[in-house]
């Protein structure tokens, strides 16, 4: 230890500074250290909060149930002594008004002669002078504060220092003082306290293994949804939140979790889609851009060439740039960040203005473009986006057909939502061609000859699923050769 | 006319100003949005060209907004990277007249800059329009050419009327969608020349003088000489 450290009380500083570094060293590089698996700082635990307020509803249940005990039992006692001397109080002053002070005094001896159990206290004195003229006590308790009839103390009777419960009673000329012994109440008290005190224990024990169980209860459910969110922090995006199968709050919770992340991920699949894409299909046409120009600055014997070439490059660069919009359209569609641009539209307007644009094409290609649509099909979209999907599949269409064939642009309304069907009478799409067809960049085989980015499907793809709904590829005409192509968009209502 | 460019890209900035040169305009050019604004509040133009994202504060909608606010009403197109609806639908809100997306083919921003600019003008509503021996009632929507009727579908009509309404200028393929069809999308193979072409020959069809011309590398116009 350096000695110009200053010494710190408890712990030396270099030791303290090595640890906190140490523990520093040891984080991981990657996720933030506060992402550390592990139970809380205890203070910050919502645990321990539930556990603490657990523990304090578990005490306050036991001390009402505890008051309730007590008021039922010694309580009751109390009450019923306290009513035995009052009712005898009342029958004794009764009697001196009938038959005086003999009348009292044999009536206090009758008393005294059939009290067995030895618990009756009385004293009957002259009021003035103090003397006694019957009873069972030596002598009026001394020390007596003289407010209230009702009062409780320690007399001598039978010779033993006892307990009794005393209610004292100004007669004309006379003192009198009945009461009973409290000795076995008392004992009765005592036995109650102690067993309360043993049962507090009880309850403190009990509250304490309660929240002790809450806390790692608590601990141990939100345990798997911790462990993900930390390794998907740590960059595995695979993970997902395990279910415990109980259908509780927690798998509620965890079930939401999971539809996040899978929603992340499939984002996170777009962006890696786009990026892909770029890399590997937007160098080609650059590259291609690329070399006509090279060549063109190398080899070009007179201007005219070398103008041509250059119009050509800016037309390969122009192309560049539609498949770099189109693929930027795509990825908002699916990130769905349009549909911030979301308003009602009659779906009916958007088909027949494509319609419209493209029936111009079609006949100048001696195709027929022919349309059924309804009068109205109401709905919420972003119309722009739509008419491009409709544009890029009425585009393909006409592209695939045959001089003299027909596309067709039809549209109903059915149980569940709206359908836009475009058929055509091209070569149609084999079965093995529709599964990938969608993907960025996917061209059949058989279209690879006609111009196109391989863009158009996937995008009326992500259009379809940006307003909830899917695309589905079939036969026009199954049994016809070649069957041409049929494709389905489905929409729900509203 | 006497143009304000407002552009951080100096290649860019060159290009267009070189180009709008050319074409017989006076450009003044501003690198940053706080100056940008200073010269378009403190001297007149006839039309703003503003990138959407600027350095220094202030970008191409807070300058517009700016401007807009002190009841300045110069025509403003916008030239941006950003190619998001809403971003459009955002410049166009401030008090953008029209949006165009880098990369641009200078012919699509010549012709949107001249039609921003030489507007019609607002308090004559014309009944007709004229070029040549071709007529356009606006009030009995019908198209006469020599005294000659012309049947035409009604899209046919609102094609023609914005190519008279431009008379004389380059009106690209995607202006004529934006302001035709009323659609930002891309058509993907050239349909809007097929209705141009179907327009042309019903309109010079028995005539040896045709009307609508093809601009090499940038749209069409309508006008009287060849």
């Amino acid at each position: 230890m350096s000695g110009k450290a200053r010494p710190a009380p408890g712990m030396p500083l270099p030791t303290r500074l090595g640890r906190r570094l140490g523990v520093r060293r040891s984080a991981p590089v990657a996720g933030p250290p506060s992402l550390a698996l592990g139970p809380p700082r205890l203070l910050r635990s919502a645990g321990l909060r539930f556990a603490v307020l657990f523990a304090a509803m578990f005490a306050c249940a036991a001390v009402a149930l505890v008051a309730v005990l007590w008021w039922a039992t010694a309580g009751a006692l109390d009450r019923q002594t306290d009513a035995a001397i009052r009712a005898d109080a009342i029958a004794l002053s009764e009697r001196w008004r009938e038959a005086g002070n003999t009348g009292l005094v044999e009536a206090i001896e009758e008393r005294l002669a059939v009290d067995v159990e030895n618990e009756a206290i009385y004293l009957m004195m002259e009021a003035g002078t103090g003397r006694r003229i019957a009873g069972n006590l030596d002598s009026w308790p001394k020390g007596q504060p003289e407010t209230g009839p009702w009062f409780r103390t320690r007399v001598l009777h039978d010779g033993l220092a006892v307990d009794a419960r005393l209610h004292r009673l100004e007669l004309p000329g006379l003192r009198l003082l009945v009461g009973r012994d409290e000795t076995e109440r008392t004992e009765l008290r005592r036995l109650l306290t102690e067993g309360v005190v043993w049962a507090s224990g009880a309850v403190v024990l009990f509250a304490l293994a309660g929240a002790w169980l809450i806390r790692h209860a608590l601990q141990a459910r939100m345990r798997p949804a911790f462990t993900t969110t930390a390794a998907i922090a740590g960059g595995d995006l695979s993970s997902r939140v395990a279910l415990s199968g109980s259908g509780d709050e927690f798998d509620r919770l965890a079930q939401t979790l999971n539809i996040m992340l899978d929603r992340i991920g499939t984002l996170m699949e777009g962006v890696r889609g786009v990026s892909d894409a770029i890399a590997h299909d937007l160098r080609t046409p650059i590259a291609r851009a690329r070399a006509k120009l090279e060549d063109a600055l190398a080899t070009s014997e007179d201007e005219e060439s070398l103008r041509a070439t250059v119009e050509q490059g800016i037309a390969d660069l122009d192309g560049i740039s539609r498949i770099f919009q189109a693929l930027l359209r795509i990825a908002e569609a699916e990130a769905g960040a349009r549909r911030a641009a979301f308003a009602p539209l009659d779906l009916v307007h958007v088909l027949a203005d494509a319609a419209e644009i493209y029936e111009a094409t079609a006949e100048a290609r001696g195709q027929r473009l022919e349309t059924d649509l309804p009068d109205s099909l109401p709905m919420v979209g972003d119309r722009d986006l739509l008419l491009q999907a409709v544009a890029n599949l009425l585009d393909n269409a006409i592209k695939f057909t045959p001089s003299g064939g027909a596309v067709l642009l039809s549209a109903a309304a059915t149980s569940v939502g709206i359908e836009v069907t475009v058929a055509d009478d091209g070569p149609g799409l084999s079965l093995e061609d529709r599964a990938h067809a969608g993907e960025r960049f996917f061209r059949a085989d058989k279209a690879r000859a006609t111009p196109g980015s391989g863009l158009g499907l996937s995008l009326v793809r992500a259009v379809a699923h940006l307003h909830g709904g899917e695309v589905s590829l079939v036969d026009a005409v199954p049994q016809r050769v070649p069957p041409g192509l049929r494709v389905v968009i489905r929409l729900p209502q509203g | 006319m006497r143009i304000l460019l407002v552009e951080d890209d100096a290649e860019v900035a060159r290009f267009v100003r070189k180009g709008l040169q050319e074409a017989g305009h006076t450009v003044e050019h501003a690198t940053n949005g706080r100056d940008g604004l200073f010269l378009a509040a403190s001297e007149q133009f006839d039309m703003l060209v503003l990138d959407r994202m600027l350095p220094g504060g202030v970008d191409g909608v807070r300058l517009v907004e700016t401007l807009r606010s002190q009841g300045n009403r110069t025509p403003v197109l916008f030239l941006s990277a950003l190619s998001a609806v809403d971003e459009k639908v955002k410049g166009l809100k401030a008090g953008g007249d029209d949006y165009l997306t880098k990369p641009f083919a200078f012919a699509e921003l010549l012709a949107r800059v001249e039609a921003l600019g030489r507007r019609p003008s607002v308090d004559a509503p014309a009944t007709k329009l004229r070029v040549a021996d071709l007529e356009l009632d606006l009030l009995s929507r019908t198209v006469t050419r020599a005294a000659k009727r012309i049947d035409v579908q009604p899209r046919e009509f609102r094609l023609l009327e914005h190519l008279m309404r431009h008379a004389g200028q380059v009106v690209t393929r995607t202006m004529l969608l934006e302001k035709v069809w009323d659609y930002h999308f891309d058509p993907q193979t050239n349909v809007i020349d097929v209705h141009v072409s179907r327009l042309r020959q019903k309109l010079d069809k028995g005539f040896d003088k045709p009307l609508i011309h093809t601009v090499r590398n940038a749209g069409y116009m309508i006008r009287a000489e060849p």
